[in-house]
């Protein structure tokens, strides 16, 4: 009987030679004669363990990592395919303790299935939420949402229902589904990893959209970094629409949904839903002032939603086990599963899937094993470049929207960046300011020239330190107008890791003792 | 697929980049009468977006992720490193036309820092040394 190996195409795997390593294995398996078959799956999201081969054998899949080229002859010779004990064995991969201490809603197929298999898609209960999503009504299907309380994942937190009803009840005509697949934050992996692993999840989610609102087209709106995304996507919307998914008659029921696959250029700031979607427009990324909403006036002027990746990819769960077995997960306001994204200086960085609640402490230590370096973790950075860098006390901090922004910090999109003691945090906080002066979009005065002012006023606080002390009150008054004064969350945001980098660590801008005393 | 020219512009901009590696100015006049836009409408769009660009790029491409990542994992001596090596500042080509070095903020490898790409190839937790041996790959040494 054919025996099957798991190896990973996922580009993050692939960029630790998976590639290579899946060609030696074809080249070692041929040699000797045996009968294999090379399954190219998703990743499982332990990246340390990357590139992570796994056999199948008696029904389970047992995982070897990190395998390099030079390994596979010596795991031959080990008898790996009988499951023969070798020092890169970890047993089989459901016991890990990383992956097993998991709650994998959104991402249950990831790394289990092969993602261009609609088979495998379906066997893995792929299409049983658009299934009945088309038995529905279009209240219910919202209603769903609602009581599942899905929150954008894209870093908002803004209640997916109410979007998806504003854009329900805005009259007939033509209403578009967009997908904000520009995943620009640093730190942050998931939606590549969902479109690389999983990509008819996020087609099924956005096919689900277009019921509820009554809408039938949908773009995808995906970064020009993500290469492998592109070919994965593109792959799966031929298939999806030849097997009568996706076109004139979704699944038989006569309903329509098109998907247009829309590369993005490079700018940040499109991610940013007003930008993207002037970007798919044709025109300069330049933000829109709100209102109107894009729910009621959009794309090419009309009714659009504007959800994540993971927002849309969380749907077809919900519409299959029910809004009630989505919101039984979480604390608080934030309900459901969130696909944290290890990353930085950890010993384990990966993505984790989770419910709402777990604290920062659980899954830097617990998951990420503490930092790769060794040195302790000096600070943390949640939610991306825009986000807040927390130090030890607040470790204990719960994830959640509410518990995180009572302290001016943002989960944001699930990205959570590690630093050790070697970290100079006012060149972070420079870092952050000139981000925001490469990426602002220019439309509005706080974060085009803020940034650049901060750039200058940080510069001039490094280049006094040590000798001379610091004040800050011109960078604090700074942030505090680009905070109230910008159009969107790239000015609104930016003084987010600057000001927490000043509350923090004092030290290390060379602030007067007195400023010190002040900010602890 | 659109309800104006112009929201073919992108897309136009990728496939003329592809091609010719750059947007090459006799192009802007053909794309602003293609999308019924003015030229400087056109122009204005290509300077917006970090991708595009106006002159010949060097034969291969060269990003390297200065985000905060990467930054954790080292990346600043890296990307000092690469600048020293070829002897390029940052967006600039090398003399002889081999390679154009990039800054990248974020390719989504973040578990894997630190990242670079080399043209469409991803690469994780690269060395200097291996950083080294893809280039003199890359040039055929």
């Amino acid at each position: 009987m054919t025996q099957r190996i798991f190896v990973p195409r996922d580009a993050s795997a692939v960029s630790v030679g998976a590639e290579r390593v899946c060609r030696t294995i074809e080249n070692e398996a041929r040699n000797r004669g045996l009968d294999v078959e090379i399954v190219r799956n998703g990743s499982r999201g332990l990246y340390w363990l990357e590139p992570l081969i796994e056999i199948e054998l008696d029904g389970q899949r047992i995982a070897y990592g990190p395998v390099n080229p030079e390994d596979v002859l010596g795991l031959f010779e080990a008898g790996w395919l009988q499951g023969g004990a070798h020092a890169l064995c970890h047993g089989p991969s459901e016991e890990i303790p990383y992956l097993k201490r998991q709650t994998r809603l959104t991402f249950a197929r990831m790394g289990v299935t092969d993602p261009l298999s609609l088979e495998d898609y379906r066997a893995h209960g792929g299409l049983k939420g658009l299934e009945r999503a088309l038995d529905m009504k279009a209240e219910d299907i919202v209603d769903a949402i609602d009581t599942g309380g899905l929150r954008g994942r894209g870093g908002a937190g803004f209640p997916t229902g109410i979007k998806w009803r504003t854009v329900m009840n805005a009259g007939g005509g033509q209403k578009y589904i967009v997908c904000n697949a520009d995943e620009g934050d640093s730190g942050t992996f998931s939606d590549r990893m969902l479109m690389e692993g999983d990509p008819f999840c996020l087609i099924e989610g956005m096919i689900i959209a277009g019921l509820a609102v009554g809408a039938d087209t949908g773009y995808i709106y995906l970064r020009s970094e993500y290469p492998d995304a592109w070919d994965v996507l593109e792959d799966a919307i031929v298939t999806a629409t030849r097997e009568g998914i996706l076109g004139a008659n979704v699944l038989g029921s006569g309903r329509r949904f098109e998907l247009n696959l829309f590369k993005g250029a490079g700018a940040y700031v499109c991610g940013e839903e007003t930008s993207l979607l002037e970007s798919i427009e044709g025109k300069r990324g330049l933000v829109r002032a709100k209102p109107p909403l894009p729910a009621l006036q959009g794309l090419f002027g009309r009714p659009t939603v504007v959800n994540n990746v993971i927002t849309l990819g969380s749907v077809p769960w919900i519409l299959a086990h029910g809004g009630e077995a989505y919101k039984a997960h979480g604390s608080g306001r934030s309900r459901g599963t969130l696909p944290f994204q290890l990353a930085g200086n950890l010993k384990q960085p990966g993505l984790v899937e989770v419910a709402f609640g777990m604290t920062l402490r659980e899954l830097l230590y617990d998951f990420g094993g503490g930092s790769a370096s060794g040195r302790p973790i000096r600070a943390v950075q949640v939610g991306g470049p825009l986000g807040a860098y927390l130090p030890e006390s607040r470790f204990d901090l719960p994830l959640d929207y509410e518990a995180f922004a009572a302290v001016g910090a943002t989960v944001g999109h699930g990205g959570i960046v590690a630093f050790d003691d070697s970290v100079d945090m006012a060149k972070m906080a420079r870092y952050a300011m000139e981000f925001c002066a490469i990426e602002s979009c220019g439309k509005c005065t706080p974060c085009r020239i803020g940034s650049v002012r901060g750039v200058e006023l940080l510069d001039s606080m490094l280049a006094a330190r040590p000798q001379h002390s610091n004040d800050d009150t011109l960078l604090r008054d700074l942030c505090q107008t680009m905070l109230e004064g910008s159009l969107c969350a790239m000015g609104g945001m930016t003084p987010y890791p600057v000001l927490s980098a000043l509350d923090h660590y004092p030290e290390d801008f060379g602030l007067s003792p007195k400023q010190e005393e002040a900010s602890t | 697929m659109s309800s104006t020219n112009q929201a073919d512009l992108l897309p136009a901009l990728h496939r003329l980049q592809e091609k010719f590696g750059y947007i090459p100015d006799h192009a802007i006049a053909e794309l602003a009468k293609a999308h019924n836009m003015a030229q400087a409408e056109v122009v204005g769009v290509i300077g917006f977006y970090h991708d595009f660009r106006r002159t010949p790029p060097g034969r291969q491409r060269l990003r390297i992720c200065r985000a905060e990542s990467c930054q954790a994992m080292g990346a600043d001596a890296l990307a000092l490193h690469a600048s020293t090596q070829l002897g390029v500042e940052f967006g600039a080509t090398t003399a002889d036309g081999e390679v154009t070095l990039e800054a990248a903020y974020c390719l989504g490898n973040c578990a894997c820092s630190p990242a670079v790409m080399l043209d469409d190839e991803l690469h994780g937790r690269v060395s200097a040394e291996r950083l080294d041996a893809m280039l003199a790959e890359g040039r055929g040494v």
